[in-house]
């Protein structure tokens, strides 16, 4: 169906290639999973399946790729459009009309189909996606789960053979997440469509693939998930338990895990649960009270009491829309809250000025890159210094000391960064003036494995040094490991303020992969598991 | 007992009849034959009227759409021009005129430019500044209720398939502008989160506009890579000669237009200008889309056809412009009262009929559906 014939492609005025002597061949009805890390070129890889690689990013291509019986080196992507649906990372960016039937029949209008056939496809998708009351909603005002089916269907009507995902799931909330998996898995099930999808979340998928795609450093080698995982450097929760615990064949999901889990758990009821770090007082991190944020007639935040204590890091989860930004900022100071009460250190940060503010709480947004608009990182560095009026190069000293082993070129535009890269840059400048309390607003989209976890280690060293932290996220495996407390908001309103042991492993939506195997012993992490087993050994040792 | 049900549901159907948009060329035409009345005259009642008829057009039936709101931008846009021209009336009037309403110094400047500045400042002078403006201000509110009130994306399809790489742009730039105004917000928001730089008002303005426009060019590149990506302006290869004849016939045919377009609304330029630039303009340019759209194969979902209700809708404002014209022919007096000496400006039932004529879409196009009520909340929760 899709076949890769020593593909390499260099970006216009690269030294090096971005993919290398790529060999792939993908065959009828297969669902091919892509993975990487950031920036490893598997966006490229996609959009080299239907030409837009290299016909609209410009470039030097050697080798061919043919998808559907077509070369495209003799076509544009446009005489691609009726064998091969292409879904980008953000599905807003990409539609073209106004409304959910008018997107849908788009492709169709461009591709000369009949107006009966049109509207019988329309009905089709509609149902087959779980869409037929969205049909005539505005597609700006939809969820991002139904603005994600929706770019899925509004593809499928035109009946390709091939759908190709970008990171699906990436911005999206674990049950939205869900809808669309199940949605793209039907397709691939019933209506037979090839599927080739890059997902940095491999837990949420690696079940379902038929063929791993694993892009590393320019190269890319495939086959079948269980055993390119073994050695993978990207390797989903369930998966590292089974290379921790020795499992031959590897678990690929929950249910295979569990089933092999018996005499783990067995072994680790036992263990007494690790314990978390201490923390300090409220009194010197952050105190709200009823906090209350509304828009016009909507309440967006109602009556959230928070305390952040230093050295914690806390997880404020939640449906997308609910209310973790605007609680986030409403701390901070730059949103205006309407009731309620938010102290620092004995001040409210919205009641004094901004450059003081930044003494006191600092909060990273979801957009970091909204922040940035110097040409290099050293000019950024330097803006920031000159802004808070510090001595000259202690942002960069901040940045250094948060990078540790990863390095930021000074003369790197910051647009250029890797998304992690970036984030540190933000964090630095926004660490420069020594708060006390630091939030992040989702700080994980689009980071892979590794990157969480060094985001995750940089998060509880900051904690350590005094510092109270908060993230918000959607990622529950990113909230097992960072985090000892979890607050969940639902429609505005704060309705859990626990552990993390007891949030994560109370609800199956919520739960970690790990927690799931191991239920009910309430271990949340791998790190948690090897640590948990160690202590198991000795004890036996010992007996 | 089955047959009532069923009655009873249809009886509550028939009582919301679907609401159809009119189509976008229809309230082109329409703000255009106003627009083109207005310009026929210098008549403050006359061009109050109209921008009343227009105002009021716009305010029953625009939706809540994103285009629609930008109808207020034309207003203060219009408020502007009015404003200016009275304020160079009086700084560069002179005195003509005989009524002077406010003696102001005046300041002569050196001999060779001929000019003064300020001096007294008469009734006549701010009259003929406020019907120019007014003429001006009120066929600008006239494009923005077209703007407001056409769906554009409604009114690409209705363009001919030849114009798809212009029309590739305006979609851009349209779903391009909305979230331009949304990133602005966020940028700002996420501003206020970091020290201001203190090094000035260029470096402020550099962390708004740096992040917006980077935003933007994204936005646009991925719109755009999806649109090819979705089959926009497919074609089977066509030679290289063919596009280059068929430009050259497009662009020509639009300088025709344009040419006829200015010489039949300016009513002192030469009548040859007109109508036969206007035409012969207009069939090269047909010539010209008819040889490119060859190539390009589309269908429509739900094609936009005309009903009584668009022609009523358009030949209204087309009317009120052509008996405008008419008038300006057979009775130029009315359409631009004597300043010198001054008068006060009259209305002629002829011209009042054809400016009231602008208010027959209050009748022919339904209340347009708002589909976008409370969105905005929404969107706001899901930024």
């Amino acid at each position: 169906m899709i076949t890769f014939d020593r593909f390499s492609f260099w970006y216009a005025g690269r030294q090096v290639p971005t993919l290398e002597a790529v060999d792939l061949r993908i065959g009828d009805g297969e669902f091919a999973l892509v993975t990487g890390r950031t920036g490893s070129g598997k966006s490229t890889l996609l959009r080299a399946v239907n030409g837009l690689v290299p016909h609209f990013t410009g470039g030097h291509v050697e080798g061919r790729v043919v998808s559907v019986g077509r070369d495209t080196r003799d076509f544009p992507p446009r005489e691609f459009a009726d064998r091969v649906g292409l879904v980008g990372q953000d599905p807003l960016a990409g539609f073209v009309t106004d409304t959910v039937e008018e997107e849908l029949a788009y492709g169709m209008e461009q591709l000369a189909v009949s107006p009966q056939v049109m509207r019988r496809r329309v009905e089709e998708v509609l149902d087959l996606l779980g869409m037929a009351p969205l049909r005539s909603r505005p597609l700006r005002y939809l969820s991002g789960g139904e603005q994600q089916r929706v770019a899925i269907g509004a593809v499928l009507t035109s009946t390709p053979k091939v759908l190709v995902l970008d990171e699906p799931t990436s911005a999206l909330d674990p049950a939205a997440a869900e809808d669309t998996l199940s949605a793209v898995l039907r397709l691939v099930h019933d209506v037979g469509v090839t599927v080739l999808a890059a997902e940095h979340r491999l837990e949420r998928v690696l079940e379902y693939a038929d063929r791993l795609i694993v892009v590393d450093e320019r190269r890319v080698c495939d086959g079948h998930p269980s055993e390119l995982m073994r050695t993978a450097p990207l390797a989903p929760p369930v998966v590292q338990l089974g290379r921790l615990a020795g499992w031959k064949p590897l678990p690929m999901s929950v249910r295979d895990a569990r089933r092999r889990a018996s005499t783990l758990r067995a072994d680790l009821a036992a263990v007494p649960l690790p314990t978390r770090s201490e923390v300090g007082d409220a009194r010197d991190g952050l105190v709200a009270r009823r906090v209350t944020v509304t828009y016009g007639k909507t309440v967006a935040v109602r009556a959230v009491d928070v305390d952040l204590r230093p050295g914690e890091v806390v997880a404020l989860m939640g449906r997308n829309g609910s209310g973790k930004s605007s609680l986030l900022e409403a701390l901070q100071g730059a949103l205006r809250r309407s009731h309620g009460s938010v102290t620092v250190a004995g001040s409210d940060p919205a009641r004094i000025d901004r450059s003081q503010a930044a003494g006191l709480v600092a909060l990273v947004p979801q957009q970091a890159s909204d922040l940035l608009f110097a040409d290099t990182v050293e000019a950024e560095c330097r803006l920031s210094d000159d802004a808070s009026r510090m001595p000259s190069g202690t942002t960069r000293a901040v940045l250094d000391e948060l990078l540790a082993d990863e390095s930021v070129p000074n003369a790197s535009h910051p647009r250029d960064l890797s998304d992690g890269q970036r984030l540190a840059l933000v964090l630095g400048i926004q660490l420069v003036c020594r708060p006390r309390v630091l939030l992040l607003d989702e700080p994980t989209r689009g980071l892979d494995y590794d990157a969480k976890g060094r985001l995750s280690s940089r998060l509880s060293a900051l904690a350590r040094s005094g510092l109270a932290v908060m993230v918000a996220t959607h990622d529950v495996e990113f909230a097992a490991y960072a985090s000892s407390r979890v607050l969940v908001l639902a429609g505005g309103e704060l309705i859990t303020n626990t552990a993390t042991s007891a949030a994560l492993t109370a609800s199956p939506v919520f739960a970690p992969q790990v927690a799931k195997v191991l239920a009910p012993v309430p271990l949340l992490t791998v790190d948690d598991v090897a640590q948990a087993m160690v202590s198991s050994a000795e004890r036996i040792g010992l007996s | 007992m089955a047959t009532l049900t069923a009655y009873l549901t249809r009886s509550r159907r028939t009582e919301q009849p679907p609401v159809r948009a009119l189509h976008p060329v229809a309230w082109w035409l329409w703000a255009l034959g106003l627009a083109a009345a207005a310009s026929r005259t210098t008549n403050p009642l006359l061009l109050g009227m109209l921008l009343a008829v227009t105002v009021l057009v716009v305010a029953a039936r625009r939706s809540d759409a994103p285009w629609a709101g930008a109808f207020p931008l034309y207003l203060w846009g219009a408020a502007i021009v009015v404003a200016l021209r009275l304020l160079f009336r009086c700084v560069f009037g002179g005195d003509q005129g005989i009524v002077v309403v406010l003696h102001l110094p005046l300041i002569e400047l050196p001999q060779i430019t001929g000019l003064t500045l300020l001096g007294n400042v008469t009734a006549e002078s701010l009259l003929s500044g406020l019907y120019d403006g007014l003429r001006l201000a009120t066929m600008l509110v006239c494009l923005g209720a077209a703007n407001a009130l056409a769906n554009p994306r409604r009114l690409l399809r209705a363009l001919p398939a030849a114009l798809h790489e212009v029309s590739t742009a305006v979609v851009v730039a349209l779903s391009v502008f909305p979230q331009l105004a949304e990133s602005v917000n966020r940028v700002r928001r996420a501003r206020r989160l970091r020290p201001a730089p203190s090094s000035g008002r260029v470096a402020r303005l550099r962390s708004l506009v740096i992040p917006v426009l980077e935003d933007a060019l994204d936005r646009s590149l991925l719109l755009a890579a999806s649109m090819d990506a979705r089959g926009y302006g497919r074609r089977g290869q066509q030679a290289v000669l063919t596009g280059r004849v068929t430009a050259g016939l497009l662009v020509s045919g639009l300088c025709g237009l344009a040419v006829g377009a200015y010489a039949g609304l300016d009513a002192t330029a030469p009548r040859y200008l007109a109508l036969p630039f206007l035409l012969s303009g207009l069939a090269v340019g047909l010539i010209g889309i008819g040889l490119s759209g060859r190539g390009v194969v589309r269908s429509a979902y739900r094609s936009d056809s005309w009903a009584a209700a668009d022609v009523a809708t358009a030949t209204s404002g087309l009317i009120a412009g052509a008996l405008f014209s008419v008038t300006a022919k057979v009775d130029p007096h009315y359409l631009s009262p004597s300043l010198y000496p001054l008068e006060w400006p009259q209305i002629t039932p002829v011209s009042a009929v054809a400016v009231l004529c602008g208010l027959l879409p209050l009748v022919t196009a339904g209340r347009s559906p708002r589909a976008y009520v409370g969105a905005s909340i929404a969107a706001r929760q899901h930024p």
